[in-house]
């Protein structure tokens, strides 16, 4: 098939930007978005153009680097996926695709499609682990972790850090990520002892990288390729307001 | 020259904690004043500058991502093993060390192998601590699973995810430091050389990979923990940004290179639809607990659709030549087996480079809703592939490189034979000899990071005026002109094949004739078209842009650079062991009915090679590997 792609070119975070229009020829269904991307490049290289500069490494939606809004929505039309698992047999001959990087102010564009997400590494950083250190912990069995509290860290634990949440959101919120790694350590016997401090601190860091407020509009959830559910932003808020109440 | 891989002597039971005695240690009033490079982030690099952070170090961490949190560790899906023994199934330290030298055909360093059985259980217990969300049963307790042919359940894992959230708690951990302050990390850097002074590492060249400027960083010694190099296959199950680069810097500037041909070739992946391949994708080995792998008998039936084949049609080849094993038969042995399938014209799918795998028994056995339950996930994400439907269809599957057990040359405190270089994880050649077992590089990357670096390195440290070398020194500053000069020539050789052109044909010309099934004449034939090939790289590739921005060409033309001249390595590796072992088969080394034959007498030995300067014959330097703790014996699996 043969499509006419639309495709947001910046030199680096001080130039405007602008779309661009291309052609890809001859995509075969079987290819993924990102080699139909490799195809287009290599044709761009071939006619001495700068080829699009995109995130990228795993290629098999583990790694949460690729990172691109397909036709309005981040990851393209596939539910629970990444860019890099979507499949050109998605698309039809002669379709029209537009193809842009994440927009959010706690996101600056680097070049073409490739945004800076270290803010997400700072909420992290702030508070998103138990302190523990290398040697002298108890025996993995000392600590019994009932099955459901198991499973539900698990499935907040999932998590790539893509942003796809951020991308989504109408505010720019980054409510359901931080809210996954709070949810994780507050279910697990492990994270109680801080589940106080933690919270606070990484909410407070979420607002002060400018990332915006959640009113409930659940784009997150529809868009997050992990199936990450906003129910754990409700549980963050409980533990936040529990920890207004505690002194830590 | 003989290596000495300074094994601790006497009773291999106490020789870790024996030689954690003998080791000197660092003053902890003097540990900040020491600064400790660790490049690479994954499970190895991450565990080992977390660790070092918490000890008091200066460590400044490097990775090539975004964030330390992308390393390819992340895509690890099986499990972690530990010798916890949980399930009262007559594990033991002792069982998981002897099925890790076995499983890697007798030629591995014991004393290394028993130390990595040892603290396998504090890996756990420590993934545990840091919020690791392990699967759990009912009554609270971490759950385990049999994996890769293990006669025992010592695997623990986090759903379809285990690399992912172990990685998670390293980089937890590390950004704990981050904060603290005692671990700076540079993002979206590149290593492109190694300093060495008066034949010590003293510190790294990198291209910041934003603005594209050279930066030189020093310390009073360097980690390499940068992953594994089977990228030089062009197709592989590794991440696109996955080089031997790091490692191979290192070895140009003496470090020595051990073992590269031993390389891993993993039975189930999905096969390769067409030439715009990218990568291919691997299914958890798990898979074949409950498939069954089979071709069509008759080539005529090979365009069938798989329901239309009768079963007294269908060569359940693996579970016909291995009846006690079956279909978990080790990965070499379940990869070279389909590989002579397609060869016998008798594989299926596109190109014809595919064989069965089928669930319809197990589906019949026990249902398919535990199908379902138990590989739910990993039949959505084939299906997302392929667009097919595997409850109704056999998958299909081939193999595709996957793991390197060679790398760089470390002695039992994970150094180089340039001190103060320490290499960790898969990017080291330690633990693992010709092949590797499954879920058992999760834990060696731990293992060397959490367990084994934080002494291993003060007994270096305690030796070293800390600071005593910096960036002032002029070693810096002409590794630097070293880098931009590559950069230069890479960015004006303006030719008119991309980068990606080049590196396939790479890949097809190591596929072909270093792969599964390696001859005298195949290798000769790669020793013959690689360098053929690189010396066309080095007149006609063509990278676009320019060198002070982020340039994705140029940083790949680097790392497929990097591949030519150690691909050529890896062929004369191969070309050199003349037997048949793990993951190295030689065609001419082999019993009348096809299997592996090893050479005890005379390739008892890690292979480590030194660097000679580019056009000239590496040296090999030999470490003769001894066994007082296992019978050397013949690896069956009939
Ligand atoms: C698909 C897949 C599934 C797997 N499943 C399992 C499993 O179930 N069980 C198991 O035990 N093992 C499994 N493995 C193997 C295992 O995941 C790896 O061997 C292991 O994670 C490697 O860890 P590492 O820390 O050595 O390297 P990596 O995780 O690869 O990390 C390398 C680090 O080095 C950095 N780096 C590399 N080069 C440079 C450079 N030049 N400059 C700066 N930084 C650099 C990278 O940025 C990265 O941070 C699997 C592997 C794959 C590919
Ligand atoms: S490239 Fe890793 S998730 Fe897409």
């Amino acid at each position: 098939m043969n499509l006419i792609l639309h495709v947001w070119r910046q030199k680096g975070p001080n130039d405007k930007g602008r779309l661009e229009q291309y052609e890809a020829k001859d995509v075969s269904p079987d290819m993924s978005f990102l080699e139909m991307l490799d195809e287009v490049n290599e044709d761009l290289i071939a006619k001495g153009v700068e080829p699009i500069e995109f995130d990228h490494d795993c290629r098999e939606g583990i790694c949460g680097t690729c990172s691109q809004v397909i036709n309005g929505i981040p990851h393209g039309p596939e539910r629970e996926i990444t860019t890099c698992q979507l499949h050109m047999r998605r698309f039809q001959d002669g379709d029209q695709i537009y193809i842009e990087p994440w927009r959010s102010r706690a996101f600056p564009i680097i070049k073409d499609l490739m945004v800076d997400r270290n803010s997400l590494d700072r909420i992290i950083q702030s508070y998103g682990y138990t302190s523990t250190h290398t040697g002298g912990v108890a025996d993995g069995n000392a600590l019994l972790v009932p099955k459901p509290a198991a499973d539900m860290a698990m499935d907040a634990a999932a998590c790539i850090s893509c942003g796809a949440c951020v991308a989504a959101c109408p505010n720019a919120s980054a409510m359901l990520f931080t809210s996954a790694k709070v949810s994780q350590m507050a279910v697990l016997p492990q994270g109680v002892a801080e589940a106080v401090r933690r919270v606070k601190a990484m909410v407070g860091q979420m607002d002060s990288e400018g990332f915006g407020n959640c009113t409930n509009h659940y784009e997150c959830e529809a868009a997050c390729p992990k199936g990450i559910r906003t129910t754990f932003i409700s549980r963050m808020n409980r533990e936040l307001m529990k920890s207004m109440v505690k002194a830590d | 020259m003989i290596l000495d891989g300074k094994c601790p002597t006497g009773p291999i039971q106490e020789s870790w904690d024996k030689h954690r005695f003998d080791m000197k240690l660092v003053n902890p009033a003097n540990k900040r004043k020491y600064k400790v490079l660790v490049v690479g982030t994954g499970l190895a690099g991450g565990a080992a500058a977390a660790s070092l952070g918490e000890l008091g170090y200066n460590v400044e961490a490097f990775c090539y991502q975004d964030s330390a949190r992308r390393a390819h560790s992340i895509a690890a899906q099986g499990g972690i093993n530990a010798a916890k023994n949980y399930p009262n199934d007559g594990d033991s330290i002792y069982r998981l060390f002897y099925d890790t030298i076995k499983g890697g055909d007798f030629r591995a360093r014991e004393a290394d192998v028993w130390r990595l059985a040892q603290v396998s259980n504090n890996i756990i217990d420590q993934c545990v601590a840091q919020g690791v969300p392990f699967a759990r049963d009912y009554a609270g307790y971490l759950d385990n699973r049999s994996f890769g042919g293990a006669q025992v359940s010592r695997t623990f894992y986090a759903r379809g995810q285990t690399g992912q959230q172990l990685l998670l708690g390293a980089y937890q951990a590390l950004m704990r430091q981050v904060k603290v302050g005692s671990v700076k990390l540079f993002a979206r850097r590149e290593m492109l050389d190694l300093v060495v002074v008066d034949g010590e590492a003293k510190g790294i060249t990198c291209r910041n990979l934003v603005t594209g400027e050279i930066e030189s960083y020093w310390g009073d010694a360097v980690i390499l923990a940068t992953g594994g190099y089977v990228n030089v296959f062009y197709l592989s199950t590794n991440a696109m940004g996955c080089s031997v680069t790091a490692s191979w810097k290192a070895a140009r500037k003496g470090a020595f290179f051990a073992n590269p041909c031993y390389t891993q070739i993993h039975p189930t992946c999905i096969p390769q639809t067409g030439d715009h391949q990218s990568k291919l994708t691997l299914m958890s080995e798990s898979l074949r607990n409950d498939g069954r792998c089979w071709v069509p008998k008759k080539k005529e039936d090979c365009d069938k659709p798989a329901g239309e084949i009768a079963d007294e049609d269908r060569d359940y080849y693996l579970e016909r030549k291995y009846p006690s094993f079956g279909n978990l038969a080790p990965r070499d042995i379940a990869s070279r087996a389909a590989k002579e399938q397609c060869d016998d014209e008798r594989g299926v799918g596109p190109g014809k480079r595919g064989v069965y795998l089928d669930y319809q028994s197990a589906i019949d056995r026990v249902g398919e809703d535990t199908i379902r339950e138990r590989y739910g996930n990993l039949f959505q994400m084939y299906e997302k592939i392929t667009d097919e439907n595997a409850y109704k269809q056999p998958m299909r599957i081939y193999p595709a490189p996957h793991y390197s057990m060679g790398g760089l040359w470390v002695d039992y405190n994970c150094m180089s034979n340039l001190p103060g270089l320490f290499v960790l994880g898969e990017a080291n050649f330690s633990v693992h000899g010709a092949n590797r077992l499954g879920a058992s590089a999760l834990m060696q990357g731990l293992a060397d990071g959490y367990f084994v670096i934080p002494y291993t390195i003060a007994n270096y440290l305690a030796g070293v005026k800390p600071g005593s070398v910096t960036d002032e020194h002029p070693e810096f500053k002409k590794s630097a002109e070293e880098v931009q000069g590559q950069v230069d020539k890479l960015m004006n050789i303006n030719g008119k094949k991309s980068v990606a052109q080049f590196h396939r044909e790479l890949g097809k010309i190591m596929w072909e004739n270093v792969g599964m099934a390696r001859s005298d004449e195949s290798l000769n034939n790669a020793l013959k078209l690689i360098p053929e090939l690189r010396d066309e790289f080095w007149q006609n590739v063509k990278v676009t842009g320019t060198k002070e921005e982020v340039n994705s060409q140029l940083e790949n033309a680097g790392r497929v650079a990097d591949f030519f001249e150690f691909g050529e390595l890896l062929a004369k590796d191969a070309l050199h062991r003349e037997e048949s072992c793990g993951g190295h088969f030689r065609v001419e080394h082999q019993t009348e009915d096809g299997e592996a034959m090893r050479d005890d007498e005379n390739f008892t030995y890690a292979a480590a090679w030194e660097f000679k300067g580019a056009g000239n014959e590496p040296e090999l330097h030999k470490e003769p590997l001894k066994f007082e703790n296992v019978q050397l014996a013949v690896r069956s699996y009939k």
